[in-house]
């Protein structure tokens, strides 16, 4: 049998085609919001906020609160956001190392609580399929899939007409709070839709690798393109593909989803970095 | 169209900058000069309404607000290694007239082209700013600023860095703007090109000084003869 009849079978399934269709959606905006993090060097944010979301994930899983997990993880990992970003200068802990703190803190914090009040057979392959998201894409409900679905088009679309402001706030901050930008605001809006996104994502790759959805795309968009749209597109661009053959792999080859979507994001960025130094200077 | 009165800046409650008093006129080439951490970059930050004042006003005439002037920043602050080309930079500087509109209008662009041909850099505009030698970025970063404002440009030490040929080259444009209107306040390590442009001096030493270049360079000759 063929790979494309195999393919044809395996999207007979409806659990397949949700698990295509939010994971093209999630590592869509994961790569756009990518691109603001990196280039604003907030590129551990996203890495801190996975592993509070794995904390929240753990008192979902404790208090036999699965079904509604959502209602739980959502909003502890948006005030992590808040809190991460609102910190500012007048903090006795600098950025850097609060990032951290919060986020081992929580990984530890979460695989203590849940082998103190285990409540399942087999910890170790629950906290694997949370950190690396095993199968978690392969059982979504229909509901989480429209939610899913909703909350990354909401973004992309925010995004698109945000555009503008977004290029200001990301380029130069100062400049665009002269121009009467609330950067506050802006920066605050950007968190908390980034601790959607993660935990959004943490249902394709697990928690450990949400960064590398974030980080990879946009990167490897930075060594081929030189202006900010096109760095945007191609980001988005490179995520989608990375997705869609990570996934397809792994349904092929019975490979765990998550480490697969990021095998293949680490080609194309090296790909793009050969192509880069390829083209040399007209793209440096 | 800037007046400033009993100024008191600072951060947290504490004074850097105590009673500053000054105004800046239509058509002025206004010097800040003083020593580091003298206070220097907190001034234009007020001035640009980035932070408020701890006492006293910033008083703008002439439907001039802080959101109105254009603001040349420390190339220090901007990232080398930012993926945006010229023309996208330039057109930034629009932001303030997006208003309640989502994306810019065609007479946006027109502004930043026009801009960019005012100050030479047209031919640059599809390339990247990781190309570009300091000169050529503080001259994308002045149109930027024009694009926000054409009335009154703040300058943040524009020429740090710079080689002395592109430095004089910058002088002249920043000259040629304020010839044509353009009201420049200029925060400046480089005592000899205040003295050289500017019509007014701000000076940040050992106490506050505010006049005319005239009246700074009599006050210099009496301090040193004495």
């Amino acid at each position: 049998m063929s790979i494309i009849d195999q393919m044809g079978r395996y999207l007979q399934y409806p659990f397949v085609r949700y698990a295509l269709i939010v994971g093209v959606l999630i590592a869509l905006c994961s790569a756009m919001l990518g691109v603001i993090l990196v280039l604003k060097r907030f590129s551990y944010i996203g890495d801190g906020l996975s592993h509070v979301a794995f904390g929240a994930m753990t008192i979902a899983t404790i208090t036999g609160m699965l079904a509604q997990k959502m209602l739980i993880i959502l909003p502890i990992t948006i005030l992590a956001a808040v809190l991460l970003l609102k910190g500012g200068s007048r903090t006795r802990v600098s950025g850097d190392a609060r990032i951290a703190m919060v986020s081992v803190g929580s990984l530890a914090l979460g695989y203590l609580m849940m082998n103190l009040f285990n409540t399942s057979a087999n910890i170790s392959a629950d906290v694997c399929s949370t950190l690396f998201g095993s199968t978690s894409i392969l059982t979504l409900t229909e509901g989480e899939v429209w939610l899913c679905a909703v909350l990354s088009i909401s973004v992309v679309i925010l995004y698109i007409l945000f555009y503008n402001r977004i290029f200001a706030l990301t380029f130069d901050e100062d400049f665009a709070a002269a121009s009467g930008l609330n950067t506050n605001a802006a920066n605050l809006a950007v968190a908390v839709i980034v601790a959607v996104i993660i935990v959004l994502a943490m249902n394709l790759v697990g928690s450990l690798l949400i960064s590398a959805l974030v980080i990879f795309p946009a990167i490897s968009a930075m060594q081929i393109r030189r202006s900010f749209r096109a760095v945007t597109v191609w980001s988005a661009v490179f995520a989608v593909i990375a997705s869609l053959c990570g996934m397809v792999i792994s349904i092929l080859q019975g490979t765990p989803v998550g480490s697969t979507i990021v095998a293949v994001n680490i080609v194309i960025f090296l790909a793009c970095m050969l192509i880069g130094r390829i083209m040399g200077r007209a793209y440096a | 169209m800037i007046t400033c009165r009993n100024l008191t800046l600072g951060y947290d409650g504490q004074a850097i900058i105590k009673d500053l008093n000054f105004t800046v006129k239509r058509g002025d080439y206004l010097c800040i000069i003083g020593e580091n951490g003298s206070g220097k970059t907190t001034l234009m930050k007020s001035m640009l309404g980035l932070l408020r004042p701890l006492s006293g006003d910033i008083v703008f005439d002439e439907g001039l607000t802080a959101g109105t002037i254009g603001y040349l920043p420390q190339r220090t602050d901007i990232q080398k290694d930012f993926p945006a080309t010229v023309r996208e930079v330039v057109l930034s500087g629009c932001l303030k007239r997006l208003g309640r509109r989502w994306f810019y209008s065609a007479a946006d662009r027109q502004l930043a082209a026009e801009n960019m041909a005012r100050l030479g850099i047209a031919e640059l505009a599809d390339r990247s700013c990781r190309q570009l030698s300091g000169g050529q970025l503080q001259r994308v970063l002045l149109a930027r600023a024009l694009c926000a404002a054409d009335q009154a440009l703040v300058l943040d030490e524009p020429v740090t860095g710079l080689d002395p040929q592109v430095t004089a080259e910058l002088y002249r444009l920043i000259e040629e703007l304020n010839r044509a209107g353009v009201t420049i306040i200029m925060i400046s390590h480089d005592l000899g090109a205040a003295l050289k442009y500017a019509t007014h001096i701000l000076s940040f030493s050992d106490r506050i000084f505010f006049g005319t270049r005239q009246e700074f360079t009599a006050l210099m000759g009496q301090e040193a003869q004495a």
